[in-house]
């Protein structure tokens, strides 16, 4: 019998340096990707919006394609495909070479689902508004402006909030691409010590303590911005 | 994490000569403006596709031995279609676990009795909040150790079940909160009804709240079980067998063709979630259509649960 085992934070204590870098690069990721994906995903919600058949259907295409594939999958691809198979170097230094492949992976992925928010949020806004705009004499930028996105990105934020909360999460699958994270860190201490239940505690909440805030943040926002209707 | 196409009801599509939010119906100058931009757009995305395919054939990705093997009947007998086998057996045990524990959790949450409703808010939330591969890496390493410090010796759990207590732990508590939402979106007069004409609180549940509540979030538990699908592919990581082990690693494996292989198996999962996503949105319709229930329709964008701290604060999109 050896119930200090369950209980034991020690692991947790002598690797914290360790497990605080993993969680940095957590962290690192997630930052480039909301970033990365937010202007590719805007980029590709214009295209499904725009009066051309053509962006639209390329748009469309995209999401359908990538929204439907696992982000396992695509990772892999990225690490697998990318850089071994067509010798896709970006950095020099493997460890910077592997974290750009991940976020490449991440931003593909991620952006299919901004995109769908953003477009959902366009479309939420009544045809009155827009219609209104016209007809009051402004002009396309104008009403774009003014009237019909300042609407859009009120709805949007919640929904947004939920795809970079499942985004934050998704970080952990980078480690099929060969990048170090927190869920690499925690996986290489449960082979060491064992899958303690600290071990996993520590980890949960080191999780929850970078999603819950994401979370409160955005409702938050998405509060202050209703739009009363 | 999906969403299923519902929003574009054909009236909001930017179609050729129809008004959309955005942009007003195309006059003479704004269809020839229109069509030079379809042009440049058309010339751009060739380019694109081009360099793509250019890059892909310098590599020598195009050679036939390397899209041979998907054409012998021995590699999709002994290799993909196991692997979908794989796939498919933890995705329906896993929605089979999942349903129960969402029907439970979220029943649970919607008690009146604050012992039964604050755990299973906190058990929801707290599943809702980690990443899922933890989760798997725990039940497949958690039970050993534990056992071993009781002093038994446990045999390591296989990478099925570790990937279904995963999934189902997951998916159970996103569809614990779908529930509730479900729920919780029939108007209060239903129920105020229920108890008018002396029914019981679960009266009122069973017969009232939840035939009602099961056609409005039937979309968006289709969804959710499309995510359970498509999340199986986790299963590569703790080495089970799946579609995604048999494209990615036993294929390549043998043939040394990582990228057509993962390009046909990426196909393959697409089209089985497109099918899936199809029939959600087919019962979203009926459902919307069906005057059966009270309740407004949940799709897979609104029925979603918003994460903690989102309130209610879902907009209806």
């Amino acid at each position: 019998m050896n119930f200090h085992a369950l209980l034991d934070f020690g692991p947790l204590q002598q690797e914290f340096g360790t497990i605080m870098k993993a969680f940095w690069g957590t962290i690192r990721l997630a930052l480039v990707t909301g970033v990365g994906s937010m202007i590719f995903g805007t980029v590709l919600a214009a295209m499904r919006v725009s009066p051309t058949p053509v962006l639209r259907a390329a748009g469309a295409l995209y999401v359908y394609i990538f929204r439907n594939t696992p982000l396992t999958l695509i990772l892999l691809f990225c690490s697998l495909g990318l850089s071994d198979t067509l010798h896709l170097q970006i950095s020099d230094e493997p460890g910077t070479n592997g974290f750009w492949l991940a976020a490449i992976g991440m931003t593909i992925y991620t952006a299919s689902f901004v995109c769908e928010s953003l477009r959902a949020g366009i479309n939420t806004v009544p045809i009155g508004q827009a219609e209104a705009a016209r007809s009051i004499g402004l002009t396309f930028s104008q009403s774009l402006r003014l009237v019909v996105l300042p609407q859009a990105f009120r709805a949007v934020v919640a929904p947004l909030g939920s795809v970079y909360i499942a985004m934050i999460k998704n970080t952990t699958i980078a480690l099929a691409a060969g990048y170090f994270e927190a869920s690499a860190q925690m996986k290489q201490m449960f082979d060491t010590y064992g899958g303690t239940i600290p071990i996993f505690v520590g980890f949960a909440v080191g999780f929850m303590v970078l999603t819950l805030p994401t979370g409160f943040f955005f409702g938050w926002l998405s509060k202050r911005l209703a739009v009363a209707r | 994490m999906t969403m299923t196409d519902t929003q574009d009801a054909p009236a909001r599509r930017p179609t050729k000569n129809k008004p959309s939010v955005l942009f007003d119906a195309p006059g003479p100058r704004a269809r020839l403006r229109n069509n030079i931009l379809t042009l440049v757009a058309a010339v751009v995305l060739l380019v694109v596709a081009y360099l793509l395919i250019a890059r892909l054939s310098q590599q020598h990705q195009f050679e036939g031995k390397l899209w041979e093997p998907f054409t012998r009947k021995i590699v999709w007998t002994r290799q993909i279609l196991p692997g979908l086998g794989g796939t498919l057996k933890a995705a329906g045990v896993a929605a089979v676990f999942a349903l129960l524990m969402g029907v439970i959790f979220g029943l649970g949450r919607l008690s009146e009795h604050k012992w039964i409703s604050v755990p299973s808010g906190a058990v929801v939330e707290f599943f809702r909040a980690i990443p899922l591969l933890i989760m798997i890496f725990f039940a497949q390493a958690g039970p050993p150790a534990i056992m071993d410090s009781f002093g038994r010796v446990l045999p390591p759990v296989s990478g099925f079940l570790a990937l279904v207590i995963g999934l189902t732990l997951y998916n159970g508590s996103v569809l614990a909160e779908i529930f509730r939402s479900g729920i919780n979106s029939i108007p209060k007069g239903q129920s105020e009804a229920g108890y008018s004409i002396g029914m019981r609180r679960s009266g009122v549940m069973l017969r009232i709240l939840v035939p009602q509540a099961i056609t409005a979030m039937m979309p968006a538990v289709i969804s959710q079980l499309v995510v359970l699908l498509k999340d199986t592919a986790l299963g590569y990581i703790i080495a089970y067998p799946d579609l995604l082990s048999a494209g990615l690693r036993v294929i390549p494996g043998n043939f040394g063709n990582i990228i057509p292989s993962a390009i046909v198996i990426a196909v393959i999962y697409i089209i089985i979630n497109i099918l899936l996503g199809l029939v959600a949105t087919w019962l979203e319709k009926r459902s919307r259509r069906s005057r059966k229930s009270s309740a407004r329709t949940l799709t897979g964008g609104t029925g979603l649960p918003p994460a903690v701290g989102m309130g209610s604060a879902a907009p209806t999109i």
